[in-house]
């Protein structure tokens, strides 16, 4: 299935959860927020929150440094 | 000065359709603090000082080294060389910049300990830190008061930014649930730091905080605004708040009200550690250096004594805490802190 990812329409896994879409893109899920349609997904949820077509992810890394 | 003519000093600023006479009032009467005084801190810090905001709080618990000036615009060679306090360093260039403007300089390591009573006293805080423990504290602190406070960070051309309005947008916990692990994450250390990039985070934080202080909160950016310059890559979220945050809605405060213990931290991009004492503590520096004079080279100002034992330095400042230079390991420095400062 499609989804927008960044940005960009990319195709992953039919079904995938956050979770799954993280470990399908080897994304530790410690660093990084992800918002599905501009709500944020709590780390408690990746397992449980499973993406449909078209959904807009957004995947940031912490920047730490100042 | 009247609301009406703002002095000639700020006439282009003012002109602004979103600032205008009286936003520029407001500024003057306005407060902002700058917790960490590093690139990102020194960048606002001025910024902040040249808009005319009329009292500003800078906080750091370092000192100006060679390796600073690259990219921390409000140092120079001569703090350097005299190894003078951030926060000293950069009072006393707000003051050269604008006169108007009252500068309080605290040096010192945010705790729990002090971050209420540092936030209680601004309208807004702008993030300089260079850790994430520090901010998860600044944000417990300003979600537990209702002090707005503007997150920043930067390494490589990579930055990013977000505005947190206790109660009505997404705080930082929202957005990052839990600290990363230390060591997991790119530090100033090994991913180095572009001046431009601290610069860009800079501009971000500083006009969210004037939006803040002139009462604009419908142009706030709504989300996290990040950007990478090297690579042309640039994001901005539109965030909801989390509805378990632990912090913005369930009201725990577990930064704030971790227990304080004796602490040592590795500093960004340097070979040193730093230790903290476990409470408050008003040190006798002139003292310090006398005792340990009999001991290694020692150099001291009002604000620090510095001692050379043979291939660490310690700079040890008012409040008790201690730089460790020369080593990275935290035993080391626990050592070396407990032998020459005492515990």
């Amino acid at each position: 299935m499609q989804v927008k990812l960044n940005g960009e329409i990319r195709e992953i896994p039919e079904g995938s959860s956050v979770a799954g879409l993280l470990a399908h893109l080897g994304v530790k899920a410690q660093r990084v927020a992800v918002e599905v349609n501009e709500a944020v997904v709590t780390k408690d949820r990746y397992d449980g929150h499973t993406l449909r077509p078209g959904d807009s992810v957004e995947i940031v890394a912490f920047v730490g440094g100042g | 000065m009247s609301a009406e003519r703002p002095s000639e000093r700020y006439s282009r600023q003012a002109m602004f359709w979103a600032i205008g006479p009286a936003g520029q009032e407001r500024l003057r009467t306005g407060s902002a603090a700058v917790i960490g005084c590093g690139a990102l801190g020194s960048a606002t810090v001025e910024l902040l000082a040249r808009s005319g905001v009329g009292r500003i709080t800078v906080v750091d618990r370092d000192f100006v080294e060679l390796s600073n000036l690259q990219r921390q615009v409000l140092f120079d060679e001569a703090d350097a060389a005299a190894g003078v306090p951030k926060a000293i360093a950069a009072a006393q260039a707000v003051k050269r910049i604008n006169s108007e403007v009252a500068v309080q300089p605290l040096v010192a390591d945010v705790t729990p300990d002090n971050v209420e009573h540092i936030v209680s006293e601004v309208d807004v805080v702008l993030d300089g830190t260079d850790n994430f423990e520090t901010r998860y504290l600044v944000n417990d602190a300003c979600v537990k008061l209702g002090v707005p406070w503007i997150y920043g960070g930067a390494i490589g051309a990579t930055g990013m930014s977000m505005t947190i309005r206790p109660g009505e947008s997404p705080c930082f916990r929202c957005m990052f649930p839990v600290s990363p692990e230390p060591g997991t994450m790119a530090t100033c250390d090994t991913a180095g730091v572009l001046a431009s990039t601290v610069v860009a985070v800079a501009a971000i934080q500083w006009t969210e905080a004037v939006k803040i202080l002139v009462g604009d909160r419908e142009h706030l950016n709504p989300g996290l605004v990040g950007f990478d310059l090297w690579s042309n890559d640039h994001l901005v979220t539109k965030s909801s708040r989390a509805p378990e945050c632990p912090c913005c809605v369930q009201k725990r405060f577990e930064y704030l009200e971790a227990q304080v213990t004796s602490r040592a931290a590795s500093l960004c991009g340097r070979n040193a550690i730093q230790v903290s004492p476990g409470h408050d503590l008003k040190l006798d520096l002139a003292a310090m250096g006398r005792r340990l004079a009999s001991v290694g080279p020692v150099t001291s100002s009002d604000f620090l004594v510095r001692f050379t034992v043979g291939k660490h330095e310690l700079t040890i400042f008012a409040d008790g805490r201690a730089i460790v230079k020369g080593t990275s390991d935290k035993s080391v420095a626990r050592t070396l802190y407990a032998r020459y400062v005492g515990t």
